[in-house]
């Protein structure tokens, strides 16, 4: 600020009475460095309420700490490999729940897409209530490169129809999650080559040709 | 969010979920809204652990989704709420003062589950008990299912926002993500569910009550083949409910030390009637005429009308303003001011803060600066009536402090200095935020200083637990006291202080949580209803 800084002495321009200190009284020392950490104060805190529900809820707050840690919903960091791998550890496992979300809640980007699903021939099943349709969109495309022979509207028609039957999955009582291991164990059934590998000797070499036309990889 | 609220978020996220859900957790907190694969890519997550991650924090209400334009759904994360965890134990015991061991377990399930359906925490719930009782006992299914009705009833369960049903005629692809509604009247709507059975202990060598044999599970529960019959309809607690109970029983005990165990019953009897008429934001309870409060008192209470009259009346003129009369029909309307009483209790609480920490002397200085509002520092010398030079130095220590601000109010228009008044104040808002900010680092410090002390005696906790685990299958197959007592003395005695240290260390801190968290209740009511009415 401009002022008479250079010419005279370093005046006040305040009344220096209103803030404590007297002309010519030795100021305190500037302070050099931060607080200490640990500042020791004359005060001590009060002791802490004691009583029958203090302590209920004391022992309730380690209890939860302990169950949360045993849920499912605790998601545990996968450890790095140990140098030795300690027996005790196997012993100490926690044996934990498998918890599925129910999925008609969530976006449908949270399901999990299945890589591994087989590219063999999949069922046209119109009622193919509960499946993600990511699932359906990579089951179309490969059923689109094995199948030339199937035309476009058939596809259409059956997205259409799924994606009907997804809207109908309100009324659907059985997990999505279910629906995609059953799904799986039905199509493992009506899977002519295995079938007929283990149950028909005779007809093995015929209906395997069959078979190599359709799944192609 | 300020730091200090991340940090407590993150610990707690970490104590109850693990680490991954923390990483996620924390980033949306700091981020605010962001799609899946931007949150993958931030944190550097592989995409299948965001996922996890982010289905846990939806289950347990912390995180919540939204669909924007071009079909992207975005998170978000709630701070406020992942706060709450800190809360939990007080809303179980809240239930089990009110509904016993029951209730309890069913609120507990819910808070540890985030949402169930009825019917699972029903079953839950009835095993749990079962186990607790004698050989031979078992819990109905309708016991439960009784309180679970009276705690909706009650509104401190509610139904979560559910899936709309559509129709199957809706053209066009389905959304990317379910737009969960829900309707007022449905919220507290228990679904019509006869669910008949008993609790089952989890080692019982005997048939369950379904009389099927062990190995198949019982008919009702969430079996694959069996249709849920309310499937879909979700139950959770209802925090603003009990925020509201603990309102209510500060304000019932802050009158009771005030005047005396009659006027809080009075008070008490006021807000139970209001319970469910009158909206948890509300500025003052529903009038309620004499004639009504007197025929509501609870039966023990043989008071007079005329001395019910007086301590009306008495309340209504007390300065602390927590009751006031709002008309003469009926006997006499009187309200409660709920807003005004937050106000007086979150002050309550800045001048025993100002009092433990600075001493009483401080506190007197306080109290006249919060009477008279704005005061020079002349005066308050006078009217404390404490020599000038303490009283500069508590005046300057609580305004570096923050509990005080100085307001300028300049003489000419240069503002010079030696011409300007300058007085000082209390703004009651601000401090109790700023008491509020060292309360979350006050948390945040406790957490961390328990997870060291825990982590210092990892080696010693471990032994002692493997030591205990031992003791106990010995002591089921039967041995002898002797060789007992020689497994108990592999802990030895400098050892065993050590852990008794540990326990009780770690047990005041996390008393301390628990008693530092009432007072963010408090701080946190007074703030949001002078938020809501500004």
């Amino acid at each position: 600020m401009a002022g008479n800084k250079g010419r005279g002495r370093a005046a006040y321009t305040f009344n220096i009475e209103a803030v404590g200190f007297s002309k010519g009284e030795k100021l305190p020392d500037v302070v050099l460095k931060p607080p200490p950490l640990f500042p020791d104060t004359d005060c001590k805190p009060v002791p802490l309420k004691t009583g029958e529900g203090e302590e209920y809820m004391l022992a309730l707050k380690q209890e939860l700490r302990e169950t949360m840690k045993r849920m499912p919903y605790f998601i545990e960091t996968p450890e790095e490999r140990q140098d030795i791998e300690r027996y005790s550890k196997r012993y100490m496992k926690v044996y934990k729940e498998e918890w599925i979300p129910d999925w008609r809640r969530l976006p449908r980007e949270m399901m999990p897409r299945n890589k591994c699903k087989k590219a063999g021939p999949k069922p046209k099943k119109a009622k193919d209530a509960g499946k993600g349709t990511s699932l359906t969109n990579t089951e179309d495309e490969l059923e689109k490169r094995g199948d030339g022979e199937k035309s476009d509207e058939e596809n259409e028609e059956k997205e259409g129809s799924k994606e009907k039957s997804k809207e109908g999955d309100d009324d659907d009582d059985d997990d999505a999650a279910e629906q995609e291991e059953y799904d799986e164990e039905e199509q493992e059934e009506e899977n002519d080559y295995i079938n007929s590998y283990f149950e028909d000797g005779d007809d093995f070499g015929a209906d395997s040709d069959d078979n190599m036309d359709e799944a192609t990889y | 969010m300020t730091q200090a609220e991340i940090k407590l978020c993150s610990l707690l996220l970490q104590e109850h979920f693990g680490e991954i859900v923390e990483k996620i957790g924390v980033h949306l907190i700091r981020t605010g809204s962001q799609p899946l694969r931007v949150i993958a890519h931030d944190t550097g997550t592989s995409l299948d652990q965001v996922k996890k991650a982010l289905c846990v924090l939806v289950q347990h209400n912390l995180v919540s989704y939204q669909v924007h334009k071009r079909g992207v759904v975005e998170y978000e994360a709630q701070c406020s709420r992942v706060l709450r965890m800190l809360r939990y134990p007080r809303y179980i015991y809240t239930t089990k003062t009110l509904y016993s061991d029951t209730g309890e377990l069913i609120v507990e399930e819910l808070l540890l589950n985030g949402k169930l359906t009825m019917s699972a925490v029903v079953k839950k719930v009835a095993d749990r008990l079962t186990e607790t009782m004698e050989d031979g006992k078992t819990m109905d299914y309708a016991e439960v299912s009784n309180t679970f009705v009276r705690l909706a009833d009650t509104h401190f369960v509610q139904r979560c926002p559910s899936v709309p049903t559509t129709e199957n005629s809706d053209p066009g692809p389905p959304p990317p993500a379910p737009t969960l509604v829900i309707n007022e009247k449905d919220m507290y709507l228990v679904p019509k569910l006869t669910l008949i059975g008993k609790g089952k202990r989890r080692r019982s060598s005997d048939e369950d009550a379904a009389g099927e044999p062990k190995a198949k599970r019982p008919k009702y529960t969430t079996d694959n083949k069996e249709p849920i019959p309310d499937d879909g309809i979700y139950w959770q607690a209802n925090l603003d409910r009990f925020h509201q109970h603990f309102r209510d029983q500060a304000i019932v005990s802050a009158v009771a030390n005030r005047m005396d165990q009659t006027s809080s019953e009075i008070v008490r009897t006021m807000l139970r009637m209001s319970e469910i008429t009158t909206s948890s934001s509300a500025p003052f309870t529903q009038p309620l005429s004499s004639n009504e409060i007197f025929r509501s008192l609870p039966v023990g209470y043989n008071i007079s009308k005329q001395v019910l009259d007086q301590y009306l009346t008495l309340l209504a003129d007390d300065p602390l303003e927590f009751v006031g009369k709002s008309g003469d029909s009926g006997g006499g309307m009187y309200v409660i001011n709920l807003h005004k009483a937050l106000a007086s209790l979150a002050t309550a609480t800045l001048e025993s803060v100002v009092q433990e920490r600075f001493g009483s002397r401080c506190a007197r200085i306080f109290r006249l600066v919060l009477q008279k509002k704005h005061i020079e520092q002349k005066q308050v010398e006078d009217f404390a009536m404490i020599p000038a030079k303490e009283a500069k130095d508590m005046l300057y220590k609580m305004l570096s402090e923050n509990f005080m601000s100085l307001q300028e109010i300049p003489k000419t228009p240069d503002h010079a200095p030696s011409r300007t008044f300058y007085l000082y104040t209390v703004n009651i808002l601000s401090a109790a935020r700023m008491l509020l900010h060292r309360c979350y680092k006050s948390i945040a410090n406790l957490i961390e200083r328990r997870q060291f002390e825990t982590k210092e005696n990892k080696r010693l906790l471990e032994k002692s637990q493997r030591v205990e685990a031992i003791i106990a299958s010995m002591q089921a197959t039967g041995a002898e006291e002797a060789q007992l007592q020689e497994i108990e003395e592999m802990i030895t005695a400098p050892e065993r202080q050590q852990l008794e240290t540990l326990k009780r260390n770690v047990n005041k801190l996390d008393a301390s949580e628990i008693q530092v968290d009432e007072t963010i209740f408090l701080l946190e009511s007074y703030i949001e209803c002078t938020m809501k009415r500004q």
